[in-house]
C-alpha cells in the first residue's frame, strides 16, 4: 500500500529516536539513574501491563474522565442547541460563557477542591468543567450553521420546533458536535491527570507522579507511555465512530464545493 | 375556490415588499407567479406557505385563514441542494415525506413500497440508496418532488424549482411536472421569472411589478393540453403571449 510507504519515513524517525535513546545509556554518553535505557523502561512497562497494574491504575482514571465527560457532553449539547435556536437563550449565556470559556482549567482547581474536596466528585466536576466549553460552542456554532431552507422544510412538512430540532437541527449540526467532542475528549485526559496530580490516591497521574515521588524511575517513564497509548487509542476510537456516524458528512462537502 | 389571496400586504421594516395583492386558485389549475428577479414572488409563495405572514390582509386555504403551514400543501424550494437531508438517502429523503405529521394528517402514511413507487414516477428507483448528493442537480429535484408527493398533498407550491438547472434538464422535469400534476390531480402555484416556462406550464398567469409588487395582470394561458416543448414553444399563440409578457415584464 501506498498509504503505508507514504508514512515510513515519519516511522523511521520514531525509530531512530528510540535507538539513540538506548545507544545513549548502554555507550554511557548519559549516566544517571533519571535516565534508563528505553529497553528496561519498555521492560517495566510489559511487566505492568501484565500483572495487572495498568488495567487498575488506568481503571479508575478512564471510569472518572468518562463520567465528567458525558456528563459535560449531555450539558453541552442540550444547552448549546438551546443558545443556537433561542436567540434569547444566547443573549442570556453568551457573556458568561465568554468570562469563563478563557480560564484554563488547572486554574480553578483550587477552588474545586475547597468546595468538593479530594475526593472523586471534585475531579468528575473538573473534567466535565473543562470538557464542557469545547463542545458547547461547537453546538452552538453547529446550530446556527444549519441552513435555513432545512428548517423552512420541516415545517412545511408539518413538524413541531422539538421534532426539528430532534430530526433536522441535530443531524445537521452532528459535524460541529462531533468535533467539539473530540476535542474535548482530549481534554478531559489532561484534567483527568492534572486533577489525579493535584488531590490523588488512584489513576494515572498518581501513579507517574507517586513513581517519580519514590524515584522508581523506569515506572515514571513507562506509565508516560502507557498514557500516550492511551491518548492515542482514545482519539483514534473516537475518530473511528465519528467517521461511522458522520460517513454521509465528507462526500456532502466535497460535492457542496 | 381552493386558495384565496386577499388583500395581502408584506412590509419589511420600513420597506414594502408587496402591495395589496388579491387573486384565487381553483381547483386543480396551474398558476404561475411571474415577475422579474427581486419582486416578491417568492415572499408570496411563502406567505401562501404559512411560512411567513402578511403584513395586512390574509392568505385562505379551503376558507381558512394560513397562520402557519397548513396540510394538504407542500412548499418545493429553488435550492434542492439545501432542502434535502444530506444524511439520509434518497428513499429514506422520500419517507420523510410520507411520514410527516402533514403526510400523517391526510390518512394513512405512504408505506416504504409506495415510496418507490413514487420514485419510480420520477425516474429515480435505481437510486434509491445513494445519498442526495451523489446525484445531479435535476435528479435532487426530482427527489425533493417525490418527497413532495408522498405527502398526499392538494396544493404543490413550487419556487423557481428549475431555475438552477439547464435547459435540457430543465425542459424535461417541466413535463414530469405536467404529468404528475395532471395525473395526480394537483393544484400548482408556481413561481418563475422565466416568461416562456410561465407560458409552457400554466392555465393562469398571475404577472408582478417591481418592488413593491403589485397585479400587473392575471391571464388565462389559452393554449391546449397535452403541451409539447417544441411545437407547443413555436406556436404563434405561444410566441404571441410571450412577447405580451415580455413587454409587461421588462418594463416592471
Amino acid at each position: 500500500m501506498s498509504g503505508w510507504r507514504e508514512k515510513l519515513p515519519g516511522f523511521a524517525v520514531l525509530a531512530g529516536l528510540l535507538v539513540l535513546w538506548e545507544l545513549s545509556v548502554r555507550l554511557k554518553w548519559v549516566v544517571t539513574p533519571t535516565w534508563p535505557a528505553v529497553s528496561t523502561v519498555l521492560e517495566t512497562f510489559w511487566q505492568s501491563l501484565a500483572d495487572g497494574t495498568y488495567l487498575q491504575v488506568f481503571g479508575s482514571s478512564l471510569e472518572r474522565l468518562l463520567y465528567g465527560y458525558v456528563v459535560a457532553t449531555l450539558l453541552a449539547v442540550a444547552i448549546g442547541i438551546a443558545m443556537g435556536v433561542w436567540r434569547r437563550m444566547y443573549l442570556l449565556f453568551e457573556p458568561l460563557v465568554e468570562l469563563l470559556r478563557p480560564i484554563p482549567s488547572p486554574a480553578y482547581l483550587p477552588m474545586a477542591i475547597l468546595f468538593l474536596g479530594i475526593d472523586n466528585t471534585m475531579k468528575v466536576f473538573m473534567v466535565a468543567f473543562a470538557s464542557f466549553f469545547p463542545i458547547l460552542l461547537n453546538t452552538v456554532a453547529g446550530v446556527r450553521s444549519v441552513d435555513p431552507v432545512l428548517i423552512d422544510t420541516g415545517r412545511t412538512f408539518g413538524l413541531t420546533r422539538a421534532q426539528i430540532v430532534a430530526r433536522i437541527v441535530l443531524p445537521a449540526a452532528a459535524g460541529y458536535i462531533l468535533t467539539g467532542m473530540r476535542i474535548s475528549l482530549a481534554i478531559a485526559l489532561i484534567v483527568t491527570v492534572i486533577a489525579e496530580m493535584v488531590a490523588g490516591n488512584s489513576g494515572i497521574g498518581f501513579y507517574i507522579l507517586s513513581a517519580q515521588r519514590s524515584f522508581l524511575v523506569p515506572e515514571m517513564y513507562a506509565g508516560v507511555i502507557a498514557l500516550a497509548l492511551l491518548g492515542f487509542g482514545l482519539n483514534k476510537g473516537f475518530v473511528a465512530l465519528e467517521r461511522m456516524a458522520l460517513s454521509w458528512h465528507e462526500g456532502w462537502h466535497a460535492s457542496a464545493t | 375556490m381552493k386558495l384565496g389571496v386577499e388583500g395581502v400586504s408584506k412590509r419589511f421594516g420600513s420597506l414594502t415588499a408587496i402591495e395589496e395583492i388579491s387573486f384565487d386558485v381553483a381547483d386543480g389549475r396551474f398558476l404561475s407567479l411571474l415577475g422579474p428577479s427581486g419582486c416578491g414572488k417568492s415572499t408570496i409563495l411563502r406567505m401562501l406557505a404559512g411560512l411567513i405572514g402578511p403584513s395586512r390582509g390574509r392568505v385562505a386555504f379551503h376558507g381558512e385563514t394560513v397562520a402557519a403551514p397548513p396540510p394538504g400543501m407542500v412548499y418545493v424550494f429553488q435550492q434542492y441542494t439545501k432542502s434535502l437531508f444530506p444524511w439520509l438517502t434518497v428513499l429514506a429523503n422520500v419517507e420523510f415525506g410520507a411520514r410527516s405529521p402533514h403526510a400523517r394528517r391526510r390518512g394513512h402514511p405512504a408505506s416504504r413500497e409506495e415510496c418507490m413507487q413514487t420514485l419510480r414516477l420520477v425516474g429515480l428507483e435505481e437510486h434509491a440508496y445513494k445519498h442526495p448528493w451523489q446525484l445531479s442537480g435535476g435528479m435532487q429535484q426530482r427527489v425533493a418532488i417525490a418527497r413532495a408527493l408522498v405527502a398526499r398533498p392538494e396544493v404543490l407550491l413550487m419556487d423557481e424549482p428549475f431555475s438552477a438547472l439547464d435547459a435540457l434538464t430543465r425542459e424535461s422535469l417541466q413535463d414530469l411536472l405536467l404529468r404528475l400534476w395532471s395525473e395526480l390531480g394537483l393544484t400548482v402555484v408556481f413561481v418563475t421569472h422565466d416568461i416562456a416556462e410561465s407560458i409552457y406550464l400554466s392555465d393562469e398567469i398571475v404577472v408582478l411589478s417591481r418592488a413593491p409588487s403589485r397585479i400587473l395582470k392575471h391571464l388565462e394561458v389559452d393554449i391546449p393540453r397535452p403541451r409539447e416543448q417544441l411545437a407547443t414553444r413555436e406556436s404563434p399563440r405561444f410566441l404571441a403571449y410571450r412577447r405580451e409578457l415580455y413587454d409587461m415584464v421588462v418594463a416592471g
